[in-house]
């Protein structure tokens, strides 16, 4: 509990590192709101055309004073203005996030229930077929990017099948669960072809490792059916690299898979964070990282308590 | 155990696949399903000027004219108008059907408020320059307005023809709500918009241009080109605009669908920039002009779809490019006119923006390799939109790659950048006494066939002096099913015609 604390007491420092980093960085690349809006247009505003629009765009201020402004809202649970949507940054995240969150479960669930079997299998079965073929796919699967994945289904769907799952108008879990389920699918199998591949790789490298363990020769030699050694004894021990593993990717996943989710036209955290940046939104691009950093946060510390939960030998905090 | 766990949720993965691939949707028949990749970026009619935001507020709204799609000014809020004799007043007459979509009249103070507020610099249009004539408006009854200008000017009508000068309610004006509410009087209401996903219109009861033959329209964001041609594929989508040339070229071989190109008004053109040496020296952009083997860009970068054009897009004026200086590419002459100028070969930077057009960086490479062969070395700097417009606004360029937006005048067209008052002329660094008396005589002519002559005249000039190097237009494409019929395309590249589809089974 104590260990918890403590990390729990650095999250508002490293959000407030993150904050200052984001909010300084993207005022340095150049271009703003305005010709972001008017592209070479701009050109044609009369100087006090642009400072009614940069007064529009709160982006009058010198970035000290907006930095200052903004974290005192932030303070007070408000994330500013969106001047693309005219609406809060904190509802229009929200409104995105359930979509990325579920993306993303559906994404782990088929890597771990493709990845983890199938690097068990490749390490029981280590330089037969099998193992040659899971390696081969994983491979594969590590080394072909999400786009060409991605749009080989679309292809392959509209092509052969004369269906594509249903773009632009996004289905809620709660209105239309088939709909929905309908929707995530195939992304969520292009995300989980490429994070299956590093699951299997890994828990092949990981089981391989625990397998020549002493106790689990001890284990053998007491008469332990092959099976039950497998599953009970080494599986457990080489879980450790994946959850690391799967933390880091399933953190990864709810910052938004920006390629992804261009590619099926669904509006999660990625598109959003990337059309901010695009129409220099800073409001709503700063929001958004803050939000995804804390979501890495969260997802950090409940890797590091599942150590512990697989691992009691593991203690958190001792020093 | 574990394998069963592991294997039931196999058999339910492969369950739900198989049971999401079978759903069909059920078809909203009165509804066109549309899609596009870039949506709008806002409402506010007079402050947009990306193209997804004017072809939305089209839609919506309305000017007080229109043009059809040979580009002709035909009514739209205003029956009917006329300039006085001196070129010094323009008097329209209002449509008497013509309402807003909450069933308000189209009085002549809506429209006096409307441009009031496009030339008020708080307003940010960056059309405001195209209005710059008009001295004061007159409301002397509710049917009838009156603009009273400071100097003839001809294009102005043309100018009152975008959408950037539609007519918004007064009141929106007064409460300020122009921005966020979008009440017009064109042929649809705007019911719903989340930016970046989705767009929901119904057609508007009350518009005056007559019955549209179905509910409404659903626009569907689908950032990638590909996923737009699939959905169509697909039967998802009824109706789409293509950017991307790779894309609409694929169109045609799909049984379902029909692919409509037309020349648009924009061009492809590579800016040379004359504060800078060598291309401060005549004979050097001479040479560079002679060099470029502009039907070869246009095949290789634009996949052949375009055409080649001089500094003229529009159909009314346009020269015929073989008659404009060095459109025929002859490298002899090229080198000529470089030793002429004494320059034996240099080095420049070329820049190009990523993905605006999609074109950009194909076009760098084939003038890379084109005018390597007269000595010149281009370097080409590649980066992304809005970096790449600060630079263009700065004039902070060798030589840019660009494609710059097309007008149905020439004057609006080119005053920014070739006349010595002009506001972009730090774009262009460019003038020429000329070319600006040229554009100037052209303001006020009214009289058509003059015009023309003018402007024949300007574009000879402009493309033998050679600031710029003017390739190709390129297609405004849109794709559909089959099903639908009735779209007119127009070289605006505006989707008034979906007003006139009827969508089939």
């Amino acid at each position: 509990m104590n260990y918890l604390a403590r990390r729990l007491v650095t999250f508002p420092l490293i959000l407030l590192g993150v904050s200052l980093l984001v909010f300084f960085s993207i005022r340095m690349i150049p271009g703003d709101a305005i010709t972001a809006m008017l592209g070479t247009e701009a050109g044609l505003l009369t100087p006090v055309q642009r400072q009614a629009l940069a007064e529009y765009f709160g982006i009058d201020q010198p970035a000290v004073v907006q930095y200052g402004r903004w974290l005192w809202g932030v303070l007070q649970g408000d994330l500013g203005l969106s001047v693309t949507y005219g609406r809060p940054v904190l509802a229009i995240i929200l409104e995105r996030f359930p979509l990325t969150l579920e993306l993303a479960l559906l994404s782990m669930v088929i890597a771990l229930s493709v990845g983890v079997p199938a690097g068990v299998l490749a390490a029981t079965r280590g330089e037969r077929p099998a193992d040659v073929v899971v390696r081969i796919l994983a491979m594969l699967g590590q080394s072909t990017p999400g786009f060409v994945v991605g749009l080989v289904i679309i292809y392959v769907l509209s092509v052969y099948f004369g269906f594509i799952p249903a773009m632009g108008s996004f289905a809620s879990l709660w209105s239309d669960p088939l709909a929905n389920l309908g929707q995530l699918i195939f992304p969520a199998v292009t995300l989980g072809f490429a994070f299956a591949a590093s699951v299997t790789r890994i828990s092949r490298a990981s089981m391989l490792d625990v397998l020549s363990d002493d106790y689990i020769r001890t284990a053998r030699a007491k008469g332990v059916p092959a099976r039950s050694v497998v599953w009970h004894h080494a599986l457990p021990n080489a879980l450790i690299p994946v959850v690391t593993l799967s933390g880091v990717e399933f953190g990864y996943l709810l910052g938004g898979a920006v390629i992804v989710e261009q590619i099926f036209a669904l509006p999660g955290l990625g598109r959003l964070t990337l059309d901010a940046i695009g129409q220099r939104d800073y409001a709503l691009v700063q929001g958004c990282v803050l939000f995804i950093a804390l979501n890495f946060l969260i997802v950090n510390l409940l890797v590091d308590l599942a150590y512990a939960a697989l691992d009691p030998r593991i203690r958190l905090g001792a020093r | 155990m574990y394998t069963k766990l592991s294997r039931t949720a196999f058999a339910g993965l492969a369950a739900a696949l198989l049971a999401t691939a079978g759903l069909a949707l059920p078809a909203q028949a009165a509804n066109l399903r549309m899609a596009w990749s870039q949506d709008a970026t806002g409402l506010d009619p007079h402050a947009q000027t990306a193209f997804s935001s004017l072809r939305l507020l089209e839609l919506i709204y309305e000017p007080l004219v229109r043009n059809d799609t040979n580009l002709d000014v035909v009514p739209a809020i205003a029956e009917s108008w006329e300039f006085s004799e001196d070129g010094l007043t323009l008097t329209f007459k209002l449509d008497p059907d013509a309402k807003f979509s909450d069933g308000a009249t189209v009085t002549s103070e809506d429209v006096k408020a409307s441009f009031e507020r496009l030339l008020d610099e708080a307003t940010g249009a960056a059309a405001r320059s195209n209005f710059l004539s008009i001295a004061s408006i007159d409301a002397p009854d509710p049917a009838t307005v009156v603009f009273n200008l400071s100097q003839p000017d001809a294009p102005l009508l043309v100018a009152m023809a975008s959408i950037n000068a539609a007519v918004v309610p007064a009141k929106a004006i007064a409460d300020g709500s122009v921005a966020t509410t979008a009440l017009g009087s064109g042929p649809f209401v705007l019911d719903s918009w989340e930016p970046n996903s989705r767009e929901e219109l119904s057609v508007n009861a009350n518009w005056a241009g007559g019955d549209i033959a179905y509910d409404g329209i659903t626009i569907s964001v689908l950032p990638d080109e590909t996923a737009i041609l699939a959905s169509l594929r697909a039967g998802q989508t009824d109706f789409a605009l293509i950017n991307d040339p790779l894309v609409a070229t694929l169109v045609p071989n799909e049984p379902n669908l029909q692919l409509n190109a037309v020349p648009g008004l924009a061009y492809n053109v590579l800016q040379l920039n004359p504060s800078r040496s060598p291309m401060d020296n005549l004979q050097v952009r001479q040479a560079i002009s002679c060099a470029v083997d502009r039907q070869d860009i246009l095949d290789t970068a634009l996949v052949g779809e375009g055409k080649v054009t001089g500094p003229l897009t529009m159909p009314a004026y346009a020269s015929d490019p073989s008659t404009l200086f060095c459109y025929e590419q002859d490298i002899e002459k090229a080198k000529a006119l470089m030793a002429e100028a004494g320059v034996d070969g240099f080095s420049a930077k070329v820049i190009a923006a990523t993905g605006e057009p999609p074109v950009a960086s194909a076009e760098a490479q084939v003038l890379q390799s084109q005018l390597a062969e007269i000595g010149i070395n281009l370097e080409i700097e590649l980066m992304e939109l809005n970096v790449y417009v600060d630079r263009w606004l700065a004039g902070d360029f060798d030589m840019a790659v660009a494609l710059n937006g097309g007008r149905t005048d020439p004057y609006p067209m080119y005053n920014r950048y070739f006349t010595k008052d002009g506001n972009l002329l730090k774009v262009s660094n460019f003038t020429d006494d000329e070319i600006d008396s040229l554009l100037q005589q052209g303001r006020v002519e009214t009289d058509i066939a003059k015009r023309k002559e003018i402007f024949q005249q300007f574009e000879a000039r402009l493309t033998e002096l050679a600031p710029w190097i003017w390739l190709s237009t390129s297609n405004i494409y849109t794709a559909q099913l089959k099903t639908i019929s009735g779209f007119e395309s127009s070289a605006t590249g505006t989707l008034f015609g979906l007003t006139k589809v009827t969508l089939g089974q």
